[in-house]
């Protein structure tokens, strides 16, 4: 491993840059030529996401060293972990917009501020992924948190989308709060807030303060927050219902992965030598997630809501493969972080596309009789679906088969047994949809919704899912190579 | 070289297209697609023998990679190719008998509804057995041989309206499945042992790591040679084969002669090293292969279905491939396969074109006197008949007769004269065949004789070219001649170690001229003998083999009922596990599991309605679940 250090870098945050570009040029057009050039948002935002995308693949060294760049004193670091989390993120971001498209145009709500938003809370995540400093992911969280806010709150006519934002904004700052507050007890403890400083300092110091404990248990809380993990998921369900599909899509897949990368890189890099104290507690959240969320999305009515649920369910696997720690364990979270942002946004792709004017086609039940009317949509949902319920040819079938094997390897093997089980109760709700639109019939034929948000853009979207998700699932050893690649400068 | 992939590909993609829209295709365009197809496959095949024979023979070997298949730690499994003398020569059987009969199947299967289906499925076999004959791993080969398992299923029972049909197809495949366990039982253990399935790699090792007779080759060979048992018919896995003569004709025509039965010897030969290496399993499987070759031809003798002689005939001469593989003779036991290929490949369509003739009927009770109403395909199917009865100077001649030669060479004298004895067997029951088909007065009942027509021009010339073949097929391997062993010489590098583990030269050596011309007298005798019995049973006193069945009565019971096997197996096989399923689903899965797993679900169910009711929707309840966590969270953080 070698180390670069530098000051100012712009090329470090030429990414980022972009983003940010891109969202107020988005902005200004909006502002100069009025909604006249509307289309452009869309073109304008993807070039960005793509040019970013481009920036990172190409930054040098990308996938290749093993080289960690710091720059801005230390505050900022790109390695391939960064690099690797901005990829998920600008896919998803990418999807997102692409999804969007019609069914913006459906509510009448195709402004600016939505892809500047979609934008701006794309750099929050990278800043989280990069940040080599704990003020800097904070800021890096709220610029991502208040954008999602205010996206959830996006479809302003609809009471479902206000009541979703009110409650994401009152409870988000709640957390935020927890985070702030560990962030200072670490501060205090170790006199640094740099990861880097404060894990050479515990490596001296050594670990055991209570009041640094303390500090790691805010955090926790804090990230079990944002990731939405049992008994701090309760936003999560209400949120994911009332905020437009494609934002919930969008939030239940780079968010949680950005909170994920933070988590990962200071618990990893700057506290492992707490890992005793920390095991026991994400230990029982693991098990909480993933049998509470798995539990209620057995009855759940409302597709957004059932999902919102597996989701839950979904973070608690991830905390399984954080537990397991290890190269297994990581290799686990980077994999299944890509598979989930591939089959979850590809499932909230079909659930925009049929969900119809003010999203009244969200229920189990709309879906009888897709599968004869859209059978391409369907079969790609059922893909997904079965993807997120880990069933082979798939991604999630070998994301969850590398977090249980790691976990296995680590001796958490209860751990993986109820992780198990948890996934064979998932299968039945995931199945109760590829069964409503097969297997059951609707009442009259024109009960089945409308493909009203369709657009080449969404097709698309849905083929590059689709791709992820079965590439994944078909040749896993590429990206398990890349991945590896991607966390060896912190092992 | 690299091109090679085409060769399965090919098949595999009028499979596609004609599995995919073959059913809104005109007929003519899938004709035209699986045959087009599998003859360019044939041409890529030649094209891939004239660049092979550019080499060296010693570097006649090459391993294209395709795509890494598998890999996990060491583990690494490539979808890849081995091409070497053996290889091509299935690779040129398969497509290029493969084509012949595709051709025939055109004029055959006109009238079919399920035409399209047919030849996807043909196709399909076509490539799976490339793909098998191709691979250079054990798992690769794997995938082909359930592949072409699959594929007999389907087209066995291609009639699945028809009871017999689909039982026949069912018991082909379950019957294959137990000869697959042992095979895969055999590659779990290679692997284990040499950590690798890479027959190069595998060999390698094996020749460095074990001494001739090691318990853990002779275990591997044993085991796959169970899958042979299976895929190639031997004792006591061979009953599918007589069964599957349910299927079309020239499905049955493909099984017996391109793809499906040759797979075991093939394998048998692709391993040589490791049976050499294993001399228990070698004098294992030349046991087997003779006890079947001279058990088949018994049943043979007295049956009456036209195909289902053909089909113990096929038994029979696959027993006779694994005798020469067993005495160490791969180089004859793949001649075999290769010459029995083509007029295997001829009695079938012959028989087709017969029943075909006849709407239907294949019962040789009910024939007689076909000669000058079916001219050609009697013409042909004598020939097929001499061939396989070892005539000179027929294909089957010098291959069969290279066998018997071999396993006497190798000192079995009983397996020797077992065979010897089964070379007569074959001759009497195909010219009791050929005999009760052609000659004499017609049996036929007369409304099918009514409407008895030679074979149309897409049946008629596949027939000839297997019959110029059948004839002409044993001349690349003459024995006694300078430069006669083109065949032996070609593939004599893929066997080098094998043969040198053998101390065997495989015939390199001259033997006594006179002692191979004197055992090549004693078996054109042999069969002769057998020709001349079944003429003068058949042909001039028609009431001998009844009064022969009087007087026999019982041994011509159980010829006629097979020696009973399928019985003896339905009774202590098949019903005792039919019971012990049907109970196990009554009483383990109907209460036990079910009843679990519906509880499951329902418990489930009930306690998601229940916690379902914390989440209220209002916000400060959330909060306080949060807080709560929290309080108990650091709690637990600072008490520990």
């Amino acid at each position: 491993m070698e180390q670069v250090m530098s000051s100012i870098s712009l090329s470090a945050i030429a990414p980022e840059l972009v983003l940010v570009a891109c969202g107020l040029i988005v902005l200004m057009i909006q502002a100069v030529f009025g909604s006249r050039f509307r289309d452009s948002f869309a073109y304008v935002s993807l070039l960005g996401i793509g040019g970013a995308a481009f920036l990172v693949l190409t930054s040098p060294g990308a996938f290749e060293s093993k080289i960690v760049e710091y720059s801005f004193c230390d505050m900022w670091v790109v390695d391939n972990f960064s690099r690797f989390f901005k990829l998920i993120f600008l896919i998803g971001t990418g999807l997102t917009l692409l999804i969007s498209l019609r069914y913006l145009d459906n509510e009448a709500m195709q402004h600016s501020e939505y892809y500047a938003l979609m934008l701006l809370c794309t750099v929050g995540m990278m800043v989280m992924a990069s940040a080599a400093e704990l003020i800097t992911i904070f800021l890096g969280v709220e610029l991502m948190s208040i954008s999602l806010y205010a996206l959830a709150g996006y479809t302003r006519s609809r009471m479902m989308s206000n009541e979703a934002a009110i409650k994401y904004f009152i409870l988000g700052s709640f957390a935020s709060g927890f985070l702030i507050y560990g962030i200072a007890l670490i501060y205090g403890t170790t006199g640094t807030s740099q990861i880097p400083a404060i894990a050479r300092y515990l490596a001296q110091a050594g670990a055991g303060a209570a009041v640094l404990v303390m500090g790691m248990a805010l955090l926790i809380i804090g990230f079990g927050f944002k990731t939405a993990s049992v008994p701090f998921h309760m936003w999560a369900p209400d949120v994911y219902e009332g905020a437009p599909a494609p934002v919930t899509g969008f939030m239940s897949a780079g968010p949680k992965a950005a909170a994920f990368a933070a988590f990962v890189r200071i618990f990893m890099e700057a506290l492992p030598t707490l890992q005793t104290d920390w095991i026991m507690v994400i230990w029982l959240i693991a098990v909480l997630t993933m049998t509470v969320g798995n539990i209620i999305a057995l009855v759940q009515e409302n597709i957004k809501r059932m999902l919102a649920y597996s989701s839950i369910a979904h973070a608690g696997y991830v905390l399984v493969a954080f537990l397991a720690a290890g190269e297994l364990g990581l290799t686990s979270i980077l994999y299944y972080m890509l598979a989930y942002t591939f089959m979850n946004i590809g499932a909230f792709a079909v659930i925009t596309m049929l969900a119809g004017a003010g999203e009244t086609r969200v229920k189990v039940e709309d879906y009888r009789g897709v599968g004869y009317k859209h059978p391409v949509a369907a079969l790609a949902m059922s893909l997904f679906l079965f993807s997120l319920a880990g069933i082979p040819p798939t991604g999630g079938f070998m994301g969850k088969f590398y977090i249980f094997s790691a976990a296995v390897k680590q001796g958490y093997i209860w751990l993986a047994i109820i992780g198990v089980l948890n996934s064979v109760v998932s299968v039945y709700y995931y199945l109760r949809v590829t069964v409503a639109m097969y297997m059951q019939a609707p009442e009259k034929d024109e009960d089945v919704p409308a493909a009203s948000a369709l657009s080449p853009a969404l097709v698309v979207a849905i083929f590059i899912s689709a791709y992820g998700v079965l590439s994944l699932g078909l040749f896993p050893s590429t990206y398990v190579a890349m991945v590896k690649e991607s966390f060896l400068s912190f092992l | 070289m690299e091109t090679a992939w085409v060769i399965p590909a090919l098949p595999f993609a009028g499979f596609l297209i004609n599995g995919l829209w073959g059913r809104r295709l005109p007929k003519k365009f899938v004709g035209w697609i699986a045959c087009g197809a599998m003859g360019l496959a044939f041409l890529a095949a030649s094209r891939l023998l004239w660049i092979l024979l550019q080499e060296t023979p010693t570097g006649r070997f090459w391993e294209p990679v395709y795509y890494t298949w598998i890999r996990a730690g060491d583990f690494q499994v490539d979808v890849s190719f081995l091409i070497d003398p053996l290889s091509m020569v299935m690779i040129l059987v398969v497509t290029g008998v493969g084509f012949l009969i595709h051709v025939y199947s055109i004029g055959y299967m006109h009238e079919d509804p399920g035409y399209p289906r047919y030849f996807a499925y043909l196709n399909l076999f076509a490539s799976a057995m490339l793909l098998l004959v191709m691979a250079n791993n054990l798992l690769v080969m794997f995938v082909g041989w359930e592949g072409v398992g699959l594929c007999s299923y389907l087209l066995i029972g291609f009639w699945y309206e028809k009871q017999s049909a689909s039982d026949a197809g069912k018991k082909a495949f379950i019957v294959n499945r137990i000869g697959d366990f042992g095979f895969l039982l055999g590659i779990f253990l290679t692997f284990w042992t040499f950590g690798s399935l890479n027959f190069r790699e595998i060999f390698e090792a094996a020749l460095v790591r074990f001494p001739t007779g090691d318990a853990v080759v002779v275990g591997i060979t044993l085991l796959l040679f169970v899958g042979a048992m299976g895929k190639s018919a031997q004792i006591p896995l061979y009953v599918w084969l007589p069964d599957a003569m349910e299927g079309p004709t020239p499905v049955s025509a493909l099984i017996h002669a391109a793809t499906m039965v040759t797979a075991g010897v093939y394998m048998v030969a692709r391993c040589s090293v490791l049976y050499a290496l294993a001399p228990f399993s070698m004098g294992f499987v030349a046991m087997i292969g003779c006890t079947t070759a001279v058990f088949a031809a018994s049943i043979g003798l007295v049956q009456n279905d036209i195909k289902r002689v053909l089909a113990y005939s096929t038994v029979s001469q696959l027993g006779y491939m694994f005798l020469g593989c067993g005495v160490g003779a791969f180089v004859a036991g793949i001649f075999h396969l290769m010459t029995h290929a083509f007029f295997k490949a001829l009695l079938f369509l012959g028989a087709g074109s017969v029943i075909h003739a006849l709407s239907g009927e294949q019962d040789i009770q009910r024939m007689g006197g076909l000669r000058s109403k079916l001219p050609v395909t009697f013409a042909t199917f004598v020939m097929g008949s001499l061939a396989i009865a070892g005539i000179f100077p027929f294909a089957g001649f010098f291959s069969k007769d290279e066998i018997l030669f071999e396993t006497l060479m190798s000192g079995h004298w009983v397996l020797y004269g077992l065979a010897l004895g089964g070379a007569g067997l074959t001759a009497f029951y195909m010219f009791r065949l050929v005999f009760l088909t052609f000659f004499g007065e017609s049996r036929m009942d007369p409304h099918a004789a009514h409407h008895v027509h030679e074979a149309p021009r897409t049946m008629a010339v596949p027939l000839m070219i297997l019959a110029a073949l059948s004839l002409t097929g044993g001349w690349v391997q003459i024995p006694g001649i300078e430069g006669g062993r083109v065949f032996g010489a070609f593939l004599d590098p893929v066997f080098h170690e094998a043969s040198q583990l053998l101390g065997h030269h495989g015939g390199a050596t001259h033997p006594p001229l006179w002692l191979e011309g004197a055992l090549m007298g004693v078996s054109v005798a042999v069969a002769l003998a057998g020709i001349f019995l079944a003429y003068g049973w058949y042909m001039k006193d028609p009431q001998r083999p009844v009064r022969a069945a009087q007087k026999f009565a019982r041994a011509y019971r159980w010829l006629f009922h097979k020696y009973y096997v399928d019985e003896f197996y339905q009774a202590t096989v098949v019903n005792p596990l039919k019971q012990a399923a049907e109970s196990t689903h009554q009483w383990v899965d109907r209460r036990f599991i079910d009843g679990a797993v519906d509880g499951t679900g329902s418990a489930f169910r009930s306690l998601s309605a229940v916690v379902r009711r914390i989440q209220t929707g209002l916000v400060h309840h959330y909060a306080l679940s949060v807080l709560a966590g929290a309080c108990v969270l650091l709690l637990f953080v600072l008490a520990l």
